[in-house]
């Protein structure tokens, strides 16, 4: 198999080429991923660029992303494959005047060609390599999850009228979940685990003037400084990457090159989705001055 | 792939890896060479320490770290993380286990000669417990100098210093590693640390300005942050220096604790509560999401004549799809009543932000809360922002007080009868919450029998141990003859059972 990366630095320095900053722990993931040809679970909160990772790994490593949004009420005709119901009607009574013989119509009619791919079948047939995205697969309901159970093993699947669809590659398959439930033990063994956190400061930073170059390093600093410290507020929802990174944008449109807490209580929509959540950081914020020293550092 | 695991292949890695780190002492260091019974020893502390590790993640384990370069800690843990560790709230868990087991093979964290030697110098410098030639203040004044820079290497060596200075650390002494912490931590002085450290950036002049709050408050938050570093370098020191000195396998077992969904809701402190309170949100999403489900799975609705012969329509007037009706979703009204006297004040905290969390995720949640008197608090939870407030209120305003602020279940269950029976509907699912223990009043049991006959289910929680139910003033059985289901819940894992037992059931 080609193995599509030498080292655990070098999937972090080709991701970074997409735009993409993985700490160690993810480039260490995704690496082994690689060579353990391992499905790859990742969960986190909403928008710390789960679904970016797939999309970044497919870019650095030239593969066709093929995605599988899961639902509730998804069912194997929407992620497997399904008979083309339709067409076998057609074909059945087309066929009525040349009586040809049941068994010629039933293995006809339960061919290839009448077989409709859904994101699954496709990924394992697909002969280029590829990318398998699965996303947000706790939507799914358990009984669902087992669907997935032996793609994700075998990289296979079984179709009764067909036999055995076995992939000619062993892609990488990353699945994603906002952890709304436990996902089965028998899914996560098959997979290798990720849990991706909000960012620490640095990082953050780097995303920012990585995501938004026009903004300078300064500003991007101020944004993650801000961002972090509205994050220690007790929040129905904090705010994501993708939120600071539209922040750092509103900022630059609005042509601001300094962070002041007015500035701040303008554009906290941009961040915060809750009113709730806008009206207690804006408190928060503009009465910060209490003055106390290691808060942190005492009550850990 | 071959699956069986390269002995030979991670004896190399080993023994590589003990030449790259090239210290001489081996004080409790495992052999090189004896990485597969490390990793075996590692993965079975990880089961007792209640994770649940499947023979094909210790195989996974092990042809994970075929593939990772030994030396490289971070990689190395995050692929042992990666393989092993499949929920996140275990994470915790794994990293104590794995600083105990590996922290024998860094010196630093990072493995370089440099740290090799600054160990084997810490090392020479232990058996004295003078920390070379630095007074007390020269050690405080770099070790403020490396904060400030936010130097990690600079401090881990500080860190090193402090901790032969101050712990007092002697082989065999049986005290935990706490007493040891709290030592260092009060010489090093964090929060006089914070205060110089605000200090020296604004003479440096890279401060915020006087009259900046929020450049202030940020600044002040990077500092923290730092001294929280610190405070982890040190507590990993310590550790390190523990392990050495009693060896790994008695060094997990005193640092094992409870995994969060075995914690004990009427003894958790209160950073086990917030952990609890962010795991309890998904678990009354999934009660939502099984709940309403049931029935839109179970039975599609009437044929829908119209709809099927408009689709027939595609078939040349066969009517070869048949369409049915959507059946309309269940909405389930739940009924919580709680008691929350002392006797199970700290459940009682918990079983509130049960209800604020599924408050939203049902259309129809109500509650009500009692000691003898009892009172509906739908209202508070309703209105409030966030759980603290919907808490603060309750306990302040609702009237639960009858008599004399002594549990009463057979009044307030009397009370609750009197207002609310005809509110109770075949589609009701009724949730008691409480000990039972009913300071030998009467029991008006007939009254929980009554709901049971009009509600949907009657379950209740009680979050005492199995054992002790029945003894004393105790009367759960008394009531739990009528009701659907009584359920010990005392931890997490055990209200995902209730959860998943009624979602099923």
């Amino acid at each position: 198999m080609a193995e599509r990366f030498s080292s655990v630095p070098e999937v972090i320095e080709s991701l970074r080429k997409a735009d993409y900053l993985a700490d160690t722990n993810i480039g260490g993931v995704v690496y082994l991923a690689d060579r353990l040809e391992k499905p790859v679970l990742v969960e986190g909160p909403a928008g710390v660029g789960k679904t970016e990772l797939a999309k970044a790994v497919a870019e650095v490593t030239g593969s066709r992303l093929i995605r599988l949004q899961c639902y509730e009420g998804l069912d194997e005709s929407k992620a497997l494959y399904e008979w083309n119901y339709k067409k076998q009607l057609l074909r059945i009574q087309a066929d009525r005047e040349h009586e040809t013989s049941w068994a010629d119509v039933e293995a006809d009619i339960f061919s290839e060609q009448f077989l409709l791919t859904r994101p699954l079948l496709e990924a394992i047939r697909a002969e280029e390599p590829i990318v398998l995205l699965i996303d947000e697969v706790d939507r799914v309901e358990i009984e669902t999850e087992a669907l997935l159970l032996e793609v994700l093993s075998d990289f296979q699947v079984s179709i009764p009228e067909l036999g055995t669809i076995v992939g000619a590659q062993r892609p990488i398959v990353i699945l994603t979940s906002n952890n709304t439930r436990e996902l089965s033990e028998a899914l996560k063994r098959r997979c290798l685990y990720l849990h991706i956190d909000y960012p620490d400061l640095e990082r953050e930073k780097e995303i920012v003037r990585v995501r938004v170059p026009e903004v300078d390093e300064e500003l991007a600093g101020q944004v993650a400084a801000v961002v972090r410290s509205i994050r220690q507020l007790e929040l129905k929802k904090a705010p994501s990457i993708s939120e600071t990174i539209d922040w750092a944008r509103t900022l630059l449109y609005l042509g601001k090159s300094e962070i002041d807490p007015e500035v701040i209580s303008e554009t906290l929509h941009v961040l915060l989705k809750y009113q709730s959540d806008i009206t207690k950081a804006r408190k928060e914020l503009e009465t910060s001055a209490t003055p106390t020293g290691a808060t942190a550092a005492r009550s850990t | 792939m071959s699956l069986p695991i390269n002995a030979a292949k991670l004896t190399d890695a080993i023994e590589r890896r003990a030449t790259a780190g090239g210290e001489g002492d081996d004080g409790g260091r495992p052999q090189p060479g004896s990485m597969l019974d490390v990793l075996q020893g590692f993965v079975h502390e990880l089961r007792a320490a209640g994770l649940p590790v499947s023979m094909t993640e210790n195989l996974d384990a092990m042809r994970a770290v075929e593939h990772v370069e030994l030396v490289d800690r971070d990689t190395f843990k995050s692929a042992l993380g990666a393989t092993l560790v499949k929920h996140h709230h275990h994470w915790r868990a794994f990293e104590t286990v794995f600083d105990v087991y590996f922290s024998l093979y860094a010196p630093g964290i990072g493995g370089d000669e440099a740290d090799a030697e600054a160990w084997a110098e810490m090392q020479a410098m232990e058996g004295g417990g003078a920390a070379g030639d630095l007074s007390p203040e020269e050690l405080a004044e770099m070790l403020l100098a490396a904060l400030m820079n936010g130097d990690e290497d600079e401090l881990r060596r500080l860190a090193a210093m402090a901790v032969s200075r101050y712990a007092g650390m002697e082989p065999g002494r049986p005290v935990g590693g706490t007493y040891y912490l709290y030592r260092t931590l009060r010489q090093l002085d964090l929060e006089g640390l914070a205060a110089q450290m605000m200090g020296r950036a604004r003479e440096q002049g890279d401060g915020p300005p006087e009259d900046d709050e929020l450049a202030e408050r940020l600044q002040r938050e990077a500092f923290d942050e730092r001294l929280k570093r610190l405070r982890e370098i040190v507590e990993a020191e310590i550790r390190r220096r523990l392990v050495a000195d009693r060896g790994v396998e008695a060094m997990a077992r005193t640092l094992r604790k409870p995994l969060p969904e075995d914690v004990d809701f009427m003894h958790a402190s209160r950073e086990e509560m917030q952990a609890l309170q962010r795991a309890i949100y998904p678990l009354t999403r999934a009660l939502a999401a099984r709940l309403a489900q049931r029935r839109k799975r179970k039975n599609r609705g009437h044929l829908d004549f119209r709809s099927t012969v408009r689709h027939s329509l595609s078939y040349g007037g066969v009517p070869a799809e048949p369409k049915f009706r959507h059946p309309r979703p269940s909405r389930p009204e739940i009924m919580v009543v709680a008691d929350i006297s002392g006797s199970v004040a700290s459940f009682a905290r918990f079983t509130l932000q049960f209800v604020y969390a599924m408050a939203s995720q049902f259309s129809k949640v109500r509650s009500w809360v009692f000691i003898d008197g009892i009172d509906e608090v739908t209202r508070f939870f309703q209105e409030a922002d966030d759980i603290a407030e919907a808490i603060g209120r309750v306990n302040t305003e609702a009237d639960v007080v009858w008599v004399d602020g002594h549990s009463d279940y057979g009044h307030a269950l009397e009370v609750f009868r009197e207002r609310h029976l005809t509110e109770i509907t075949p589609k009701s699912s009724i949730i008691l919450l409480g000990d039972a223990r009913n300071n030998y009043h009467a029991s008006q049991n007939g009254i929980v029998k009554e709901l049971a006959q009009r509600a949907r289910h009657v379950y209740w929680l009680n979050p005492e141990p199995r054992g002790y139910w029945d003894t004393g003033d105790s009367i759960v059985s008394d009531y739990g003859i009528y009701c659907d289901g009584v359920f010990e819940c005392r931890n997490l894992r055990q209200l995902e059972r209730f959860v998943s037992a009624i979602v099923e059931g």
